[in-house]
């Protein structure tokens, strides 16, 4: 077992939700979202905002479609945020995946909605509004994902 | 005025026989069956085929020997039947065949290819179109209290209704209750196993002609209303209930209603005056949305309308009643959504071996769903507009 490995299992003791262990199905960054993904490793938020209007998106656009405006930004959220909608998956679509793992919608602070997976947290007491906190796990050597782990 | 789809007409449509798996096909020879089927089923002939529509137009062109000829090979479902259409109604074309099947594409060890996205965003997560509605389902039961037990009794319908369908693949595997449901194993939760859809092959096709051909024809359906809404592509971005665009009108967990609206505006009509909804069901969930989202009932309401037996055999808005993709068939990614239209179809002929609903002048078909950030919905009407 790597290094990386040993630290997602550390993050989460038996019976909680827990960080992938390496060798899932990698995401495959584009350039339009390069900006997200350096943050990453460098376990920041790092998330697109539009110069212009301050219209916080879903994903990096090339027009802001709340206002035209070509100026995407990128900007660091505080990473806290609360559960908006969440899954349990028993049943993955790849087996390389852990069951159980909760996929979910965060409300971040600063108005983005972010979909990442929660952790640290038993599978069966997910609640609406449940406050949040992000974090970075290996998912490889070159990529980290934000999870959000409850704020104790 | 007169109507914009006054003249054309679905005079044809065909499944082929559908199965877990059918060896020998592929998406093309399966779809092609269909297409002969429903040229049959139309008393056309193939020589009278002068345009093509679905995702694989262009083959079948060639296949059936059918150049120079008029094709649109890019939409899917509902709006590929728009396209045959407006192709009937511009006059560009007389027989327009849409045509999709889906073959030779499973395995046993991994999930359909066109259920897991590889968009960046979701891909690390575990997103699926399991995951990806049960976001939707559990943020409608978060704030309208909609339960696992309501989800679970409209599968329940759907299923029963394939159960009682000898062309359904899972004919005889029933019936359920909602408790046979809940006690299935969970796949995303508030999902089991028995709330989602089945993978399958099979080939479905329809003809439109134009209205001097479907009048002769007392089994031709009539497009009285039809509309499209979309929120953004499927699965690449978090599917959020109340995400809006930049009119900051309807969200997108009502995905659908503006085109439902729309539909009953085109045929003069009301919520009221639909005979059967031939809902798109890839998950339980989508049941009770739609009928909240097109107009059945309030919003909130769909839950309790489900479990009122109202959209079951006998209830004044029977939905999918050939058991849809629970429990009839989900070939692939286009010819289950022509599925919906073709039941439609047959629901107003008579023709259905089971659950026809008596006297059925007015059916709603529908594609999509909120998971995907789309949904089309098709009013089908017995009388020429």
């Amino acid at each position: 077992m790597s290094a990386t490995d040993a630290e997602n299992l550390e993050a989460s003791p038996a019976g909680l939700l827990s960080p992938q262990p390496l060798g899932i199905r990698l995401p495959r960054p584009s350039a339009r979202s390069e900006p997200f993904w350096q943050g990453c490793r460098e376990r920041r938020l790092v998330l697109p905002i539009c110069g212009d209007c301050g219209f916080r998106a879903l994903r990096a656009f090339a027009v802001c479609p709340h206002c035209n405006g070509k100026s995407l930004g990128w900007e660091e959220s505080a990473g806290r945020g609360s559960l908006y909608s969440w899954t349990v998956v028993w049943r993955p679509p790849h087996p390389s995946f852990v069951v159980p793992y909760a996929p979910a919608i965060v409300a971040l602070e600063e108005g983005w909605w972010f979909l990442s997976a929660v952790v640290g947290h038993p599978s069966d007491e997910l609640r609406e509004g449940l406050a949040l906190q992000v974090e970075f796990h290996p998912a490889s050597d070159e990529v980290l994902l934000p999870y959000f782990r409850p704020v104790p | 005025m007169t109507h914009p789809f006054r003249d054309v007409a679905i005079v044809g449509v065909h499944n082929t026989p559908q199965a877990r798996r059918l060896p020998g096909h592929d998406a093309s020879s399966i779809a092609l069956e269909a297409a002969l089927g429903a040229l049959t089923d139309a008393g056309l002939a193939v020589e009278d085929v002068d345009g093509v529509v679905g995702q694989a137009a262009a083959d079948a062109v060639l296949e059936l020997g059918l150049g120079p000829c008029t094709r649109r090979p890019n939409a899917l479902g509902i709006p590929s039947i728009l396209d045959a259409a407006a192709l009937v109604t511009t006059g560009q074309c007389r027989v327009v065949l849409a045509l999709a099947g889906g073959a030779g594409l499973l395995n046993d060890t991994s999930a359909a290819p066109w259920t897991t996205p590889p968009n960046e965003l979701v891909a690390g997560f575990g997103l699926f179109t399991a995951a990806e509605f049960a976001l939707m389902a559990r943020r409608h039961m978060v704030t309208f209290g909609t339960t696992e037990h309501q989800l679970a009794s409209a599968a329940a319908i759907v299923r029963n209704n394939g159960d009682q369908n000898p062309e359904a693949i899972y004919y005889g595997r029933g019936p359920f209750t909602a408790a046979d449901i809940l006690s299935s194993p969970l796949v995303a939760e508030p999902f089991h196993l028995l709330d989602c859809a089945t993978t399958s092959e099979g080939g479905c096709a329809l003809v439109l002609a134009h209205s001097d051909i479907a009048r002769r024809n007392s089994r031709s359906a009539w497009i009285v209303g039809c509309g499209s809404d979309s929120f953004g592509p499927a699965y690449t971005v978090a599917p959020v209930w109340d995400l809006t665009g930049r009119t900051g009108t309807r969200s997108a967990g009502w995905v659908g209603a503006r085109a439902a609206q729309a539909s009953f505006a085109m045929a003069g009509l009301h919520p009221g005056d639909v005979d059967v909804a031939e809902f798109y069901d890839p998950f339980s969930f989508e049941i009770i949305r739609q009928l909240e989202a097109y107009g059945f009932c309030e919003p909130g309401e769909g839950g309790s309308m489900v479990e009122s037996g109202a959209v079951g055999p006998g209830g004044s808005l029977p939905v999918t009643t050939d058991g849809g993709t629970m429990s009839f068939s989900h070939p692939g990614v286009a010819a289950q959504q022509f599925q919906r239209v073709v039941r439609g179809v047959q629901q107003l002929r008579g023709e259905c071996t089971s659950r026809q609903v008596g006297d059925a002048e007015v059916a709603l078909c529908s594609n999509g769903g909120s998971g995907a950030l789309f949904a089309d919905v098709l009013l089908l009407g017995k009388e020429h507009p």
